[in-house]
């Protein structure tokens, strides 16, 4: 299987999430914001960040950049792209998935593992994962917010991916930690090959540093891709 | 050309940092305010001299970066 991570200025995960690839046996290509072409791949990931300072809206001017006029034919002609926290703020200003990541409730950074629990298991992403995931959030701007009527639409197509909770999958408000509709924690597009999130599986993939749910994520991405 | 723009969020959309910045102006004896709204203003000096044409390619700036319209909305308040 074949994987690209877009650098953009700024982005500082982009290597994490190739290392995370690579071990579970994607053949990584990383390509520059400013490259036209995407090398063929069966997953794009945009990875996590703060892509040009965060300036203006998180996500805004990478979502211009000239590669992504490629990622998102990829995108809208089927390919998979996922995009992680910094990545998902970029997916939603380029408007492959709805809504748009606010500042946090409490305006606070949050650097912590959270419990995700999967919302919609029939997807590529998330098929045949059976548990509660720990992953890791780090983030300034991860309040999902989107409009009634695209709340609507977005449940009745089932395009809410995961929900943050606690470790046994309840998800109460008081498991939210940064003020998301409905405990939100990723979303995907209506055909559910872009999948856009805020926590990092990434950093998720060595027992003796972290945790090993991530591996489990990324180990199950590369099975269903087969 | 210079052309003005300020960039507000919508109504139903929460401002945390607006609400911080009350609190704060209250805590300092600004008492009597209902609410504080954060927003944006830029200031476009565009190579054109037809206002008209200026303002409708302010216009497509805010529509393509400068708002996103799921939670802001822009104004395009002077042309000079």
């Amino acid at each position: 299987m074949k994987s690209s991570v877009i650098t953009f200025p700024g982005s500082n995960c982009d290597r994490d999430m190739d290392v995370a690839l690579k071990k579970f046996g994607f053949k990584n290509k990383m390509v520059w914001h400013d490259d036209v072409e995407l090398p063929k791949s069966d997953l794009v990931v945009l990875p996590g960040g703060f892509s040009y300072g965060d300036y203006l809206r998180c996500g805004s001017m990478a979502s211009k950049s000239k590669i992504m006029t490629s990622v998102i034919n990829f995108a809208n002609s089927g390919g998979m792209v996922m995009g992680i926290c910094n990545g998902f703020q970029i997916l939603v200003e380029t408007g492959l998935v709805p809504g748009v990541l606010l500042r946090n409730k409490y305006l606070e950074f949050i650097c912590k593992n959270v419990f995700v629990k999967i919302n919609n298991k029939k997807n590529t992403y998330f098929k045949n994962i059976n548990k509660v995931l720990e992953f890791h959030i780090a983030h300034n701007e991860g309040n999902y917010f989107c409009t009634k009527d695209q709340l609507k639409e977005i449940e009745d197509n089932e395009q809410v991916a995961i929900n943050y909770c606690d470790k046994d999958g309840k998800t109460e408000e008081q498991f939210n930690p940064n003020g998301s509709i409905k405990n939100i924690a990723g979303i995907f597009n209506k055909e559910k090959n872009v999948l856009g999130m805020m926590p990092h599986p990434e950093r998720m993939i060595d027992h003796s540093l972290s945790g090993e749910d991530g591996s489990l994520f990324f180990n199950n991405l590369i099975n269903n891709l087969k | 050309m210079k052309i003005s723009v300020i960039i507000t969020l919508k109504k139903d959309v929460l401002d945390p940092q607006g609400k911080v910045i009350h609190q704060t102006l209250d805590g300092m004896g600004f008492n009597n305010i209902n609410e504080v709204r954060q927003g944006k203003y830029f200031e476009i000096d565009a190579k054109e001299n037809d206002p008209k044409k200026a303002k409708d390619k302010v216009e497509e700036m805010c529509k393509k970066l400068l708002a996103n319209l799921v939670i802001e909305n822009y104004k395009i308040i002077d042309a000079q």
